[in-house]
């Protein structure tokens, strides 16, 4: 992957940058030390890695406006960073780069149960915000995998979404407002505990920007109170196509079930093997979560059972239990875990329509035996958000680069039967060359635009995003 | 000007040399832009793709808001939305398109369990002021690639390109809706009456204090369901006062404004903070409100020309006037945020052809 050449007056003046930050900030708030920033050299796209110019990590909005003040001033840029657990390498460094992280911002600054909002510092971890209005009944619904280790902040940088989101949405759904440090350092409020915008709505192009417009140090999120209870349902089917019927039906159906998850027969082999969850031996399976209380939800199984029936499943298995729920949910939650047993990987993320399920796993299935690779899919079935898992040997010269090109293929499959790169993890570098296969460059160029009015010089997270030949004369001007 | 199609659209923008007003039904467009020639997106209509088992609905910008409403109804699905119809509060006539309900992000009741239009936007086609034509989004519920100009275009007003074609996400029409009323609520007690049941794991999609008539909750689904998230509602309301169930009717007399529809005189909106809303309304000196949202979103009445905001003092939130005479329909904006509109507007619509001046704020 190409990255630009580094801005070599930039480097050259590395310990004038050095000293101009460490005025600004407290002692343990700058890092310098390459044995140190190493820890920020990558996010969780870890095939590439950098070392950073430095590490900013602020506690206040007046420091992360401070910072950028001056690496405005400097010519330098910013890489925003969150916990770093990007799929897609947005908070991956440059070495002519200031990475600006906001982890240490955790604070909750505000909850209010009666308008359902919280106010927090956009570094506090996705659970943790769950956790601090859950005594009160209340919960933050976008639930990325992840959501122990990422933060608010890169769930606004990349849109982010979970299991649950087909009820509840994914982060713009649930954003009121933010708090924000231009590329110039000025802090502007977006929104705030209000549901709609007074003029345009720059929350909406904020919240999924990935970290090319500006630096959020906070954030006021919807909360939501807790249904009364939830249930997950399993069942296998004898092939991906009965199973993607079976969703189709269950959506037709008037059902909105808070989540549906796919798995494959590769994928379901892998995770049995991994973390034994008693999964049956099938071709695909669903599992289906439905919320409320215990009638309503016996109701809802009740219908989504006879859906089921229609497409003679190899196994249906209602969780009777706490434990049993868990048990349904431990496979899915491993799925992750078990590919990385199998090899290296990596997780793709194209959004398809639901009606193209059977043709996209069948075609994936002849690429991937085209490249000699193994494929695994877990998925969001309920909106067509694929994640195929491509294993690969990261020590075998040259399987990076053939899983690499099978996932162009993939996503540019997704592309074809009118779906989308990425569905929640974001383009980043990684799907940063294959744009141009969603997009015009008039689209592209309406893109740019956005940024060119936040960050006029483009210091802000360039060489993301967008093609390196498409942003070329702004990154030079 | 009506164009036919969006080619003929943008060879009319690239054409345009003096200002255009965007129109497609003219039914609820507000606030008032520099005089210009009118453009019509009516001709910009019909159904692209209509998949009820992905729940997804692509539609020409210049389809009647109706005949997009009767298709889904036909499969049992609705847009989630709940777009309201202003035309008795404005008193227009015409066709509502689907173009426009995206134009100015109208928002019914259900805005506060299902989310405002931009919500269910999935997707945009528009022509910016170059004549050039844009694709964003797509027609698929997930999807982060690139950055989101499907929200921005949301509620835009036109002023930043002409929309000819949006996507959604729909949903599945309930089997059954039940409402809950109290009545004689003071503003403040019928505030906390909708929190509470906002707060309540029962999954209320409307919540609204119309003084004088009521203070309204609604459940929806399927029928048991309902029976039962309605029973454990009026149980948890019997605090505030006795619980009566009414019939559905009322929520499209407060989507609509209806209580405003004979009322001469200005008529605001305020998106604020539930909480606050009481107090504000006290400042207002109105001639008559209602609340939605829970009391997120407050309708009022005031004599034309009343400066509100000046009434209103310093709050978080804002007021834009829907009907009345003059400049400043909507809240000004702090200075940071008004020059990056205003950077975008630049960007998108460098000549300045679309319905100038219409979202400037108020000096
Ligand atoms: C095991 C695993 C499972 C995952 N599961 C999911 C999942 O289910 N759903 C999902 O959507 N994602 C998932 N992800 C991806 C990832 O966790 C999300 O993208 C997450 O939101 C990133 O948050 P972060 O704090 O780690 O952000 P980072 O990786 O630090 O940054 C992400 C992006 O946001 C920008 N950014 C960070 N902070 C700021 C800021 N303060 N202001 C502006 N921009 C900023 C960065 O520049 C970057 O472009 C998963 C990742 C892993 C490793």
């Amino acid at each position: 992957m190409e990255m630009p050449q580094p801005d070599p007056a930039i480097l050259a003046r590395r310990e004038r940058v050095h000293a101009r930050l460490a005025g600004l900030l407290p002692p343990d708030a700058l890092i310098t030390d390459p044995a140190e920033t190493r820890a920020y050299e990558c996010d969780a796209l870890t095939a590439y890695r950098c070392l950073p110019l430095a590490v900013v990590l602020p506690r206040t909005t007046e420091e992360v406006a401070a910072v950028m003040r001056a690496c405005h001033d400097e010519g330098v840029k910013v890489i925003p960073r969150g916990a770093g657990t990007s799929l897609a390498g947005g908070s991956l460094p440059t070495p002519d780069a200031v990475v600006l992280g906001v982890a240490r911002m955790n604070a909750v600054i505000e909850t209010d149960y009666t308008n359902r909002f919280i106010r927090v510092q956009a570094g506090r971890t996705n659970l943790s915000v769950t956790g601090a209005v859950e005594a009160e009944g209340f919960f933050y619904a976008p639930d990325p995998s992840s959501q122990l280790a990422c933060a608010i902040a890169g769930n606004i940088g990349m849109n982010s979404g979970g299991a649950h989101c087909l009820k509840y949405g994914v982060t713009t759904n649930n954003l009121l407002g933010v708090t924000m440090v231009t590329m110039a350092g000025e802090v502007v409020q977006v929104g705030g505990p209000f549901m709609d915008a007074p003029g345009l709505d720059l929350l909406g192009v904020i919240c999924g920007s990935e970290g090319q417009l500006g630096v959020v140090t906070e954030a006021w999120l919807r909360i939501l109170p807790k249904p009364e209870g939830a249930r997950p349902v399993l069942m296998g089917f004898a092939a991906n196509e009965v199973a993607g019927a079976c969703v189709a039906d269950i959506i037709k159906g008037g059902l909105l079930p808070v989540a549906i998850e796919f798995m494959d027969r590769p994928c379901i082999v892998a995770t049995e093997a991994f973390a034994k969850a008693g999964y049956p031996d099938c071709e695909a399976l669903l599992i289906v979560e439905v919320e409320g209380s215990p009638a309503e939800i016996d109701e809802q199984l009740a219908r989504i059972k006879a859906i089921a029936a229609r497409h003679d499943p190899v196994a249906y298995r209602e969780a009777a239990s706490e434990d049993e729920a868990k048990r349904i949910w431990l496979g899915r939650k491993s799925a992750f875990g078990a590919m990385g047993q199998m090899g290296d990987y990596i997780c793709l993320d194209g959004t398809i329509p639901v009606s193209e399920l059977a043709f996209v796993l069948r075609r994936i299935g002849e690429l991937t035996e085209g490249y000699g690779l193994r494929v695994a899919n877990v998925f969001h079935a309920g909106d067509g958000n694929m994640h195929p898992l491509i294993i690969f040997n990261a020590n075998q010269p040259g399987d990076l680069e053939k899983a690499e090109a099978l996932g162009a293929d993939i996503l540019k499959l997704c592309v074809e039967v009118g779906g989308c790169l990425t569905g929640e993890h974001g383009v980043g570098v990684e799907k940063r060359d294959l744009m141009s296969v969603q997009f015009s460059d008039d689209d592209m160029e309406a893109q740019l635009r956005v940024k060119d009015v936040f960050d006029p010089g483009w210091l802000l997270n360039p060489a993301k995003v967008f093609p390196l030949y498409v942003t070329a004369s702004r990154r030079a001007a | 000007m009506r164009p036919v199609d969006e080619a003929e659209l943008a060879g009319i923008v690239r054409g345009a040399n003096a200002p255009l007003i965007l129109r497609g039904g003219g039914t609820r467009g507000i606030g008032a832009a520099v005089p210009g020639e009118v453009l019509e997106t009516g001709g910009l209509s019909g159904v692209r793709l209509y998949e009820p088992g992905a729940l997804t609905l692509v539609v020409g910008a210049g389809t009647p808001l109706a005949e997009v409403e009767a298709l889904l109804a036909g499969e049992g699905q609705r847009l989630a939305f709940d777009p309201p119809d202003m035309r008795g509060l404005l008193g227009r006539e015409g066709v509502s398109t689907i173009g426009g309900v995206v134009a100015v992000n109208a928002s019914g009741p259900r805005r506060v369990q299902a989310g405002a239009c931009r919500d269910s936007l999935i997707g945009v086609r528009f022509v910016d002021g170059t004549g050039t034509v844009i694709r964003n989004g797509g027609r698929v519920m997930k999807n982060v690639t690139g950055i989101d100009l499907v929200k921005l275009m949301a509620g835009s007003h036109g002023t930043l390109g002409v929309i000819t074609e949006v996507a959604f996400k729909v949903l599945p029409a309930p089997e059954a809706v039940a409402t809950l009323c109290l009545a004689g609520l003071e503003d403040a007690r019928a505030v906390e009456a909708m929190a509470a049941a906002l707060g309540s794991p029962f999954d209320v999609t409307g919540a609204a204090h119309w003084p004088g008539r009521g203070t309204f909750v609604r459940v929806e689904g399927f029928a048991t369901s309902v029976r039962y998230r309605a029973g454990e509602l009026r149980r948890l309301l019997a605090r505030f006062g006795a619980v009566e169930e009414v019939g559905a009717e009322v929520w499209a007399a407060v989507r609509d404004v209806v209580p405003f529809h004979g009322l001469s005189g200005d008529v605001w909106r305020l998106s604020v903070k539930p909480s606050d809303a009481p107090g504000l309304v006290a400042r207002a000196g109105a001639e008559a409100v209602m609340y939605d949202w829970g009391g997120g979103l407050v309708w009022l009445a005031v004599a034309p020309g009343v400066d509100l905001r000046a009434r209103l003092g310093v709050f978080q939130g804002h007021a834009t006037r829907v009907r009345g005479e003059g400049p400043g329909a909507f809240h000004p904006e702090p200075a940071a945020v008004a020059a990056l509109s205003a950077g975008l507007r630049a960007k998108f619509d460098p000549r300045g052809l679309f319905n100038p001046g219409l979202m400037q704020g108020a000096a």
